[in-house]
């Protein structure tokens, strides 16, 4: 398998560089938020809030909106433009609650035939031992459930940061749109460079490795179209961003609209399950070689107790010496 | 049709009879280990295990038949770290004997036939990119086709960093066939080992329909150093550990390593997939979907048989539905 040993090369300066400076742009403080740009793409829009179970979470936002007079459901995250705001929006970080809510608010969409349409822009889900007592991962798992099956055009559009499971919750969609400025990724850079260069200083080189910015991630497939940002990114010019986006949005759901709902859902499963890169030979299923030893072949002549009829899988897959493993995933 | 295994290796001498336990910091003898499951014979610390000793624990001896097994990883982002992910991925494979961190199949559990994934933390800690994904989509599929439960047993950090964002949309691939499973009326057992972290976590291993968990297993969706750093909060105690799941609502049931074999068998015998009409065909070697209720199964695709009527008068009959248990029994019956 010497073969699968590419030409992989470190990342260069240069490409570390310019992969920082998108991260630095979908972090911009003066970027444009979910609700700087709903009033201005929409016509209309009805914040909701709460998830019927514990409480409002701040840091994801929803509610029906009008987008040229077609009635839409829009979710996104919700980051703070100053310190108090970014406090009160837990820095557009959700809590389970913020995934129930935009579930809930989802329901609704699919009871009703609303196009879903999400803003993602988080660093991450919430990481603090009160949102994992409330079950973080099972609210991140049930949304992205709840989306690969609603049967209604979902489009999610990347505004600035697409952080990880908290980002892909509300992310699963018919298709995905990413301003030219955002980033989407597994982990954050810097946690991946304190997890596999030791050093959260690396995270430039990693922002590179992973290839997170949106023309990376239109070239992987995970992003379908890139919105233009006006000059130096969309913080200069709001008004021009939310124009380009509307203008994405309409040619999307135009695109996705004349699916009738069988075709809509095939669609978008066979989306996913094409997602990933790999290689495959031929091989049937496998059972375990009856190869037996000297000791089952004994054993089985004289019928004596615990020598196993055939070979045990633990014999195949054993367990190793070491069972540290400083490797993870994220 | 047995194969042999070019790319397996066979159990090593012992390098080292005894093991010293991490929690009660006791010598325990290599070959006690393994009678006892993994289990510490001292204070009860679970040891993490092989896929193979896994297999050997749950399945009935030789049910096992692995699927998918010419599955590789590829580098799609040409990623480097301290070194190329293909150098990671060579090591990891000559550590385990495995040729990625999961494998799937088939087999039984006190005779009823299961489609199963397992994981091994060993290899690049568990972690899932595009072949772990493609091996538990293709899990379901198969439970979804076959009409058989599907089990999987988790062992991972989470999404595999060095497949960038295929690996974190591998958390949708899973998730998608489960929203078939839920329309056909077919159970998902999901079996929480440690550790369980991370995007496997937040994706199709908090969604079955039942959730078991192994004693003190870590399972969380940040890590602890992360949970506690990131927020300067004063952990609970026993935070992230399977205990604690239960106690907060988010596992079924903790259940010792002894007895993970036997209450699997009993969940599978009260949990089978739901009763379907007549319509078994023989060419398709599969059930027609049932588009009771939700109607999704229709949607998905699929010649939708009428709605499913169960007799509730007297004895199930044949033609109108069929009870639960008769299901199984013909289930089991056409796989003898
Ligand atoms: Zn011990």
């Amino acid at each position: 398998m010497t073969e699968l040993v590419s030409s992989s090369q470190a990342p260069s300066a240069e490409q570390a560089d310019a992969a920082w400076q998108r991260v630095q742009r979908a972090r911009h403080p003066e970027r444009p938020r979910t609700l700087d740009l709903v009033p201005r793409i929409f016509d209309d829009f009805v914040e909701l809030h709460g998830d019927r179970l514990f409480r409002e979470d701040p840091a994801i936002v929803g509610g029906p909106a009008l987008l040229e007079g077609r009635p839409v459901m829009v979710i996104g995250h919700q980051k703070g433009n100053d310190t108090d705001s970014n406090i009160f929006r837990n820095f557009g970080s959700a809590h389970p609650e913020g995934f129930r809510k935009a579930q809930r608010l989802m329901r609704l969409a699919d009871k009703l035939g609303l196009p879903v349409i999400t803003f993602l822009d988080t660093a991450g889900a919430f990481p603090g031992p009160a949102a994992e007592e409330r079950g973080q991962a099972e609210a991140i798992a049930s949304s992205i459930k709840l989306m690969t099956g609603l049967q209604v055009p979902v489009v999610a559009v990347v505004l600035g940061e697409g952080g990880s499971g908290g980002a892909l919750a509300i992310g699963v969609g018919d298709e995905v749109l990413a301003l030219e400025n955002s980033v989407y990724s597994v982990i954050s850079p810097e946690g991946c460079a304190s997890i596999l260069w030791r050093s959260p200083e690396a995270a430039p080189i990693a922002a590179a490795a992973m290839r997170m910015t949106a023309e990376d991630q239109h070239e992987l497939g995970i992003v379908d179209s890139i919105i233009d940002e006006p000059g130096e990114g969309a913080h200069t010019d709001p008004g021009a961003t939310a124009t380009a986006i509307k203008a994405a949005l309409l040619a999307s759901l135009a695109r996705i609209s004349r699916l009738d709902t069988e075709t809509l859902l095939a669609t978008r499963y066979a989306r996913l399950r094409g997602i990933g890169v790999y290689r495959e030979s031929d091989v049937g299923p496998r059972a375990a070689l009856d190869e037996p030893s000297l000791r089952r072949r004994i054993g089985r002549l004289l019928h004596l107790p615990g020598v196993p009829r055939r070979p045990r899988w633990s014999e195949i897959w054993p367990s190793g010496d070491d069972n540290n493993d400083s490797e993870r995933g994220a | 049709m047995p194969i042999k295994f070019p790319f397996s290796r066979r159990r090593p001498g012992p390098t080292d009879a005894w093991t010293k336990c991490p929690d009660c910091e006791q010598q325990v003898f290599n070959r006690q280990l393994e009678r006892n499951h993994r289990v510490c014979p001292h204070c009860g610390h679970n040891f993490r295990m092989s896929i193979g000793e896994r297999i050997d624990l749950l399945l009935d001896e030789g049910s096992f038949v692995e699927r998918d097994a010419g599955l590789e990883s590829v580098d799609p982002l040409g990623f480097f770290d301290q070194k190329p992910y293909p150098d990671r991925l060579e090591a990891a494979r000559v550590k385990t004997g495995l040729r990625e961190a999961a494998v799937w199949g088939t087999g039984s559990v006190s005779g009823r036939r299961v489609a199963i994934g397992l994981f091994d933390f060993r290899f690049m800690g568990g972690s899932m990119g595009s072949v772990v994904g493609e091996k538990i989509a293709r899990c379901f599929e198969a439970a979804l086709v076959e009409r058989i439960p599907a089990v999987i047993v988790s062992a991972s950090g989470g999404a595999r960093m060095q497949e960038g964002t295929l690996s974190l949309l591998q958390l949708a691939k899973t998730t998608a066939p489960l929203v078939r499973l839920d329309a056909a009326g077919v159970p998902f057992i999901s079996i929480l080992t440690d550790p369980t972290t991370g995007g496997v976590l937040a994706s199709f291993a908090s969604l079955g329909d039942v959730i078991l968990a192994e004693p003190k297993a870590l399972i969380g969706f940040a890590g602890a150093r992360v949970a506690s750093g990131t927020v300067g909060e004063e952990l609970p105690e026993g935070f992230q550990t399977a205990e604690f799941l239960l106690e907060h609502g988010l596992v079924d049931l903790v259940v010792p390593r002894a007895e993970l074999r036997v209450t699997l068998g009993r969940l599978l015998a009260l949990l089978p997939p739901a009763a379907v009409e007549e319509g078994w065909d023989d060419d398709e070697r599969r059930w027609g979907p049932i588009g009771v209720l939700s109607g999704i199964a229709e949607k998905l695709g699929g010649a939708v048989s009428e709605t499913v009527g169960l007799d509730v008068e007297g004895e199930p009959t044949a033609g109108n539905g069929r009870s639960p248990e008769r299901a199984a029994e013909q289930t089991l019956e056409r796989e003898r």
